[in-house]
């Protein structure tokens, strides 16, 4: 059996501690009553009070949910299409040039990502808002998306498609009754992950945004870029706490099922 | 592969004509969504950057006439020109951002291996049933925006934030020192942010090593330095490959971190892109320094996709 060394656990206790503790910083001065962001006044919930009141910044909430909504679920339809046929169909033609645009984005400077697609929109003269971020984040998370799924197919018992097959199921029946169910788990994990990016995204999001479609991180751009304050970090932690959730069901569902190393990369 | 073997071939010929249609389809979707929204805007990124600015809209020439047919196509060509190529050239401000970029880059990379190499090994050293916990904690921090990371090292690093008042009551300063607006600053928070990105594919390759490789070289009575220095390190070199370039590239192109932590005053090139587009409205200039940017990640990235690749065919 393997023994656990003090020193790896303190190297283990150290990175988290590095990883964490910036983290509960924050959440702990969401709570703290003082407007002086540096100086503790005791807690109290007032700024997430002040969060309720503050009419644009719901706005925008809003406006990133349904975004994280719209973008996760195109994003995992094509994502577990591409998983599919990166996994099932072998060598089909273009099937380098296929891989090679899944796996780029998942490296690809955001910068890049955000400019490319907006100077797209304008060549094609389509109005920026609501549905070209839709766009730019269903691109960017489909790739995320098809990594998760692909490694759950890779896993999967094939003879138990076959045995259906041999039984008389029609290849559209059998995917729809034995393997659409078996990776379900890691589709929904894939969804959420992909909720998670479009949530966060600022730098894509800011490229391809037009008027009326101000989501939630630029507006919590725009108001850092001056300072930190008090409000800020109380919707932070609100988003913290909404991903953290995600993140963990997600995991949990995955690992239901065994499907392995889900969330990673 | 066993299906066809064990089937009479007219059968499995069969099965496979039936569902062509859907396979079509199946590969086609995602296809044609990639080409259309990834590859496509990168052509069109290549294009701007040969075109000069223009006060219009869009703010550029010449603007591709479909109208205009053959004679269209022919001065949309004759317009084309390096001028924007030119200016990064001879510009030493674009030159210093690249070089700045790549620079912070490669340090950062390597204080990321240094700090994310124990990190992993420990993990997978851990009992088995611990590992995947801790993976997750590891991974938790990635899915919460960078955005909101980086302000939370904002509210640290302020002037009167909680690590100088740590500091001054440790007495370890005796005057709060600067942090913010500083490449310190720039560093602590790509290493916070990319530190994930280093310990996952570390942490993979660590833990595929078999421990008799490393029992057997401890019974040939090799000292334990020497075993990880023999032993552990060459076998997990494919993660380090891995979360070096991982995080290398993206950090090359970083945005949010240097313009929240760092100054303005010698910009990545992430944030000259970023100026170029938002504030001088310079179109053509700022695709320019895009496709600069990814030819000098080009090789990173075919380096990383050829390993990715390799490592599907093996699974």
């Amino acid at each position: 059996m393997r023994k656990v060394s003090a020193f790896n656990i303190a190297t283990i206790a150290a990175g988290m501690a590095f990883l964490y503790l910036p983290i509960a910083i924050l959440v702990i001065y969401s709570f703290n009553a003082s407007r002086l962001v540096t100086v503790w006044g005791g807690w109290s919930v007032h700024w997430y009070g002040e969060l309720l009141a503050d009419a644009p910044l719901v706005r925008s909430a809003l406006i990133s949910l349904r975004l994280a909504l719209t973008a996760a679920t195109a994003a995992t339809i094509l994502g577990t299409l591409a998983a599919l046929a990166l996994v099932r169909f072998g060598r089909f033609r273009g099937r380098l040039l296929f891989s090679a645009m899944i796996y780029a984005p998942l490296v690809m400077p955001e910068v890049i990502t955000g400019l490319s697609l907006l100077l797209l929109f304008v060549a094609v003269a389509v109005d920026r808002g609501f549905w070209t971020v839709a766009i730019a984040h269903t691109t960017m998370a489909m790739c995320f998306v098809t990594v998760i799924v692909q490694s759950r197919l890779v896993d999967f018992d094939r003879s138990l498609e076959e045995a259906a097959m041999d039984l008389g199921a029609s290849p559209l029946r059998t995917f729809l009754s034995v393997t659409l169910p078996l990776i379900l788990p890691a589709i929904a994990a894939a969804w959420m992950l992909a909720f998670a990016l479009s949530l966060d995204d600022l730098v894509i999001a800011s490229f391809t945004t037009g008027p009326g479609a101000t989501t939630l991180p630029i507006r919590i751009y725009s108001e850092v870029r001056l300072g930190v304050k008090p409000e800020m970090n109380a919707v932070c932690s609100i988003m913290v706490g909404v991903v953290g959730v995600a993140v963990i069901i997600a995991s949990l569902l995955s690992k239901l099922t065994g499907a392995r190393g889900a969330p990673s990369q | 592969m066993t299906n066809a073997m064990t089937m009479p071939p007219g059968d499995d010929a069969a099965i496979r004509a039936q569902p062509s249609a859907w396979r079509k389809l199946v590969v086609r979707i995602p296809y044609v969504w990639l080409i259309a929204f990834f590859l496509i805007p990168f052509l069109i990124v290549l294009k701007i950057s040969l075109s000069q600015t223009a006060l219009a809209q869009p703010p550029y020439t010449p603007v591709f006439d479909l109208a205009a047919g053959w004679r269209g196509l022919v001065g949309f060509f004759s317009g084309l020109s390096l001028d924007n190529y030119r200016l990064l050239a001879s510009d030493p401000l674009y030159v210093l951002s690249y070089v700045k970029s790549v620079e912070i880059a490669a340090f950062s990379t390597l204080i990321l291996l240094f700090i994310g190499y124990p990190i992993a090994y420990a993990i997978a050293r851990m009992p088995r049933r611990w590992q995947a916990a801790l993976l997750l904690l590891t991974i938790l921090p990635f899915w919460t925006s960078m955005l909101i990371r980086i302000y939370a090292w904002m509210n640290i690093l302020q002037h009167d934030g909680p690590l100088n008042q740590a500091l001054l009551a440790l007495g370890l300063v005796k005057e709060p020192p600067v942090w913010l607006a500083t490449q310190t600053a720039i560093y602590i928070g790509i290493v916070y942010s990319y530190l994930p990105f280093m310990v996952l594919p570390l942490y993979a390759s660590l833990e595929k090593i078999d421990a008799a490789l490393i029992e057997a070289a401890t019974d040939l009575g090799c000292p334990r330095w020497k075993t990880f220095w023999l032993v552990t390190l060459p076998l997990s070199s494919a993660g380090m490959v891995a979360g070096v370039l991982l995080c290398f590239i993206p950090i090359v192109g970083e945005f949010v971190i240097p313009d929240l932590l760092g100054g303005s005053s010698e910009p990545m090139i992430g944030q000259t892109i970023w100026m170029e587009f938002f504030a001088n409205k310079d179109w053509p200039a700022a695709s320019a320094v895009a496709v600069v940017l990814l030819c000098l990640l080009v090789t990173p990235i075919v380096v990383y996709q050829n390993q990715t690749m390799r490592a599907e065919a093996r699974d």
